[in-house]
């Protein structure tokens, strides 16, 4: 039996999750059979399956750059690694569809890239449209999800570890392979999870590049319909996946160990020589920095002086950069700590009841943000009128929203802590709170702030549930680069989506000074 | 074992923060109301008192002339921006609950979904909005118009090539040349007018002959109007104002041009957005008055003037790039008569051009 101090909070926390599926079982049971009828017609098997296919390319893709980028950032003398690791959280910040919208302007037909090869003859490119442009955008928006908790991970390893590899004769880069790699599984597979599950509620990006995904089905539901009750059955079925791939997810788990069970010291970490490799792997971190980070911002700074100089005011938003901060920071702070206890339950008291928390933690991120919205709407208005429309209400629902990205940064920390030395804590007497504070929070720290950052980055461009179940009034970057957005007004949309990226340069610039503490 | 003050303290002010606002958020649900300057020369009638929106028309489009409201009658107006058919979804979720007054929509669409919850405007507020765009219960009126236009390259499309009537797009040249968007509520409203001007038989006939030439489907009217410059589509099926948008960002050499199609027909229909009045509206004196400003002189001329819109009260002047509305061919149809969503998406869904 768990203390108190871990199931308590985490059954609290259990309950808040099922709020969304309750409500959506409330709205199927409406439906009837309509909804069925909807989800079994061969049009919609037919997008789930490329539903599959999208999340499968993106995963892999963001994978093999998230792992690679936090090795090349932390354990080689990869030139100006400490800007790139900066650099290459930033993207997460970027919301989907602008994002979408900026790769048709550059990639699309009669875009900056096809002026730019016209001399040369070319005069059409291959189209962006459907499967390449949706993938490239969500590999290039989502990698950070896999390189962050990886990047922290890597912190966590003993660099004995690989020592011992390389006093054996293993070069550095060999050592990080079949050492270190391994290691990191635990991250890797939380980062996945987190990109294939966002690929999955994701809609900006699929909806202006044109790749019908599930998600796209439930928002006709919505949007034309006007049917909450078909919408709901099919987020249901959403739901339904998303815990497919979160029961895959654990049987490739195992189970693996992931501490050290004897004492070490602390050292610094060997920094791998790359050698010849040293510019061309510049060359490839510069790559990805252009195309997710660098050619984005530089297209957003043209629309603004087009805007400017076509008479549009230069408006810096500051209320709105405040209160996207101030609502952004809240709900990192509260994800953090309702993540700690269900990462302890979940790691350290494994068994149906944490397996289904877990689960349970996971569903709020696969469902789209309208989705959980208007579950927050149903029992808000109704049962929690007082805090209805509050920031309160608004901060709970990002922590439903983006829950997993911090529990899975906590649990991949807790799993790299070996419980011995609570225990040891214990044995001197220690109560088990206690021994969670002096012992093994300090460890998690890391995984904490990572985890926290992400729930940050992520929370600034949340736009759905914003704009729904926030004070009336309260607007933030990303209602304003919407509300511009869609009204066509692209030179007033730019601006508040540099701030969003500059503004999410604060979580990461303390995760990197927190790197550079360490050395 | 290095201590960690840091996160400690972290963690102590992060759940101080989180108390406070669950503490704020409980005692004082209600913002404070800011001081409004009473300097304004309309005298208000006795305490302005306030009035809660929910407007599914963007705040870069409409937040100007409602802060004008506000300023004008010492109102204390909060808005809530979003998609109408989110905000339609949201106060149907919140039933009776809703602290929402006023309910200010893109189409008549988001206002029909919710015509349960909405109560009848007083009539001399009502009849400004002329007879067609109006509800017959007098549950909503329609504050401004935007016409159903075919969007083109004036370089790939001579104008004698242009289709006098939208049957006309299934005809095979125009194959791979087309773009649509099966979605947005104003084509939607539009395949709803074709079923009561053509029938059930022709639109079906319509869709798939669009379907067939491979009418490109995009997620909403902006994209289009891009796509139609880019070279991308021929024509757009889309609503007049997006275009002038373009056009003041881009400049005026932005090739795309706006065409009403000259035989008339659905293709040349003229929608508007519209208000409603909750029935459950604490504010509803202030409401009353805020639907009767959207409807005077002052507004009208905004919309006019700065959104491209066309005004529906009698003169008001319209913008000088559009093309007046007696000269569009436009379908004698009442758009109270259009709210059978279900019915039209329930079609294109058969016919394959919704999932």
């Amino acid at each position: 039996m768990p203390p108190v101090f871990i199931w308590l909070p985490a059954a609290a926390i259990g309950l808040l999750m099922l709020l969304p599926p309750v409500y959506l079982l409330v709205r199927t049971l409406e439906s009837g059979t309509a909804g069925l009828d909807v989800l079994f017609s061969m049009r919609t098997l037919g997008i789930l399956l490329r539903t599959v296919l999208l999340v499968g390319i993106v995963t892999a893709a963001c994978a093999a750059i998230g792992v690679s980028l936090a090795w090349l950032t932390l354990r080689t003398d990869l030139p100006y690694r400490r800007v790139f690791g900066m650099l290459t959280a930033l993207p997460l910040a970027i919301p989907s569809y602008v994002f979408a919208l900026l790769v048709i302007t550059a990639l699309g037909p009669k875009g900056m890239a096809q002026g730019w090869l016209e001399p040369l003859g070319v005069d059409r490119l291959p189209s962006i449209f459907g499967l390449p442009g949706a993938a490239l955008t969500l590999t290039l928006l989502s990698f950070p999800y896999v390189m962050l908790p990886v990047k922290a991970a890597i912190q966590r390893v003993d660099p004995a570890m690989e020592e011992a590899a390389r006093s054996l004769g293993r070069s550095s880069m060999e050592a990080f392979f079949s050492v270190t790699l391994p290691l990191l599984r635990p991250a890797i597979v939380a980062g996945s999870l987190l990109v294939a599950l966002y690929t999955l509620s994701d809609f900006g990006a699929v909806s202006l590049l044109r790749y019908q995904t599930f998600t796209w089905v439930i928002f006709i539901q919505y949007e034309t319909a006007f049917d909450r009750s078909i919408a709901a059955a099919l987020s249901l079925a959403l739901t339904a996946l998303a815990i497919a791939l979160l029961i895959a997810e654990s049987r490739t788990r195992g189970s693996a160990r992931y501490y050290r069970i004897t004492p070490g010291a602390q050292r610094v970490p060997h920094i791998a020589n790359l050698g010849r490799w040293r510019w061309p792997a510049a060359l490839y971190a510069a790559t990805v920095v252009f195309f997710s980070l660098a050619g984005p911002m530089a297209l957003l700074v043209y629309w603004v002086v087009r805007g400017v100089a076509a008479g549009e005011p230069l408006d810096l938003l500051w209320s709105n950069t405040v209160s996207t901060i101030y609502v952004s920071a809240l709900a990192a702070t509260a994800a953090a700590v309702a993540a700690t206890p269900v990462a302890l339950l979940t790691v350290r008291y494994p068994g149906w009841v944490s397996s289904v928390l877990e689960r349970l933690a996971y569903v709020g991120f696969a469902l789209p943000g309208l989705a959980v919205a208007l579950a927050f709407v149903f029992f808000g208005a109704s049962v929690l009128t007082p805090v209805y429309q509050t920031t309160f209400l608004l901060v709970t629902a990002y922590v439903v929203l983006f829950l997993p990205a911090s529990v899975g940064a906590t649990q991949t920390a807790l799993k790299q802590v070996s419980p011995r030395l609570e225990e040891a804590a214990r044995s001197l007497g220690k109560t088990p709170f206690h021994a969670f504070r002096l012992v093994t929070l300090p460890m998690l720290s890391k995984g904490i702030a990572a985890g926290a950052a992400l729930v940050f980055l992520l929370t600034m461009k949340e736009l759905p549930a914003t704009l729904i179940l926030s004070p009336t009034g309260f607007r933030t970057l990303a209602t304003s680069v919407w509300s511009a957005a869609s009204e066509a007004f692209f030179a007033r949309a730019a601006m508040p989506a540099i701030l969003l990226i500059i503004a999410a340069g604060i979580p990461t610039t303390l995760l990197i000074l927190r790197e550079q503490e360490e050395r | 074992m290095r201590p960690l003050p840091y996160l400690r303290r972290a963690l102590a002010i992060a759940a101080l923060v989180i108390i406070a606002a669950a503490l704020a958020a409980c005692s004082d649900p209600t913002p404070t109301p800011t001081a409004q300057p009473q300097a304004t020369p309309t005298p208000a009638p006795q305490v302005p008192g306030s009035l809660v929106i929910y407007s599914g028309r963007g705040e870069s489009l409409v937040d100007p002339i409602i802060q004008q409201f506000a300023d004008v009658t010492g109102i204390d107006v909060e808005v809530k921006y979003g998609g109408t058919a989110s905000l339609a979804a949201t106060l149907l979720e919140e039933g009776t609950n809703s602290p929402a007054d006023v309910f200010y929509a893109q189409d008549p669409g988001g206002l029909g979904a919710v015509e349960s919850l909405l109560a009848p405007l007083p009539a001399d507020i009502l009849e400004r909005s002329p007879e067609w765009a109006r509800s017959p219960q007098g549950l909503w009126a329609g504050i401004s118009g935007r016409a159903r236009v075919l969007v083109y390259s004036p370089d790939r499309v001579p104008e004698s090539e242009l289709p006098a009537d939208i049957f006309d797009l299934t005809d095979p040249k125009w194959k791979g040349r087309i773009g649509w968007a099966p979605t947005n509520g104003s084509f939607l409203t539009m395949v709803t007018g074709m079923r009561k001007l053509w029938g059930e038989e022709k639109t079906a006939e319509w869709i798939e002959g669009m379907v067939e030439n491979d009418a490109i489907i995009y997620p909403k009217n902006t994209p289009q109007v891009a796509a139609v410059a880019a070279g991308e589509i021929d024509i757009g099926l889309v609503n007049h104002y997006y275009l002038y948008r373009f056009i003041s960002e881009e400049g005026e050499d932005f090739a795309a041009r706006n065409y009403h199609p000259a035989g008339g027909g659905p293709g040349a229909l003229v929608m508007v957005s519209g208000a409603g009045i909750l029935s459950t509206a604490e504010n509803r004196e202030n409401a009353d008055r805020f639907v009767e400003f959207l409807l005077g002189t002052v507004a009208q001329q905004f919309f006019a003037g700065q959104t491209f819109e066309y005004p529906l009260v009698e003169g008001v002047n319209i913008n000088r790039l559009l093309t007046p509305l007696d000269e569009i061919a436009r379908p004698d149809i009442a758009l109270a008569d259009l709210s059978d969503l279900e019915g039209t998406t329930a079609i294109l869904r058969d016919l394959g051009a919704l999932p």
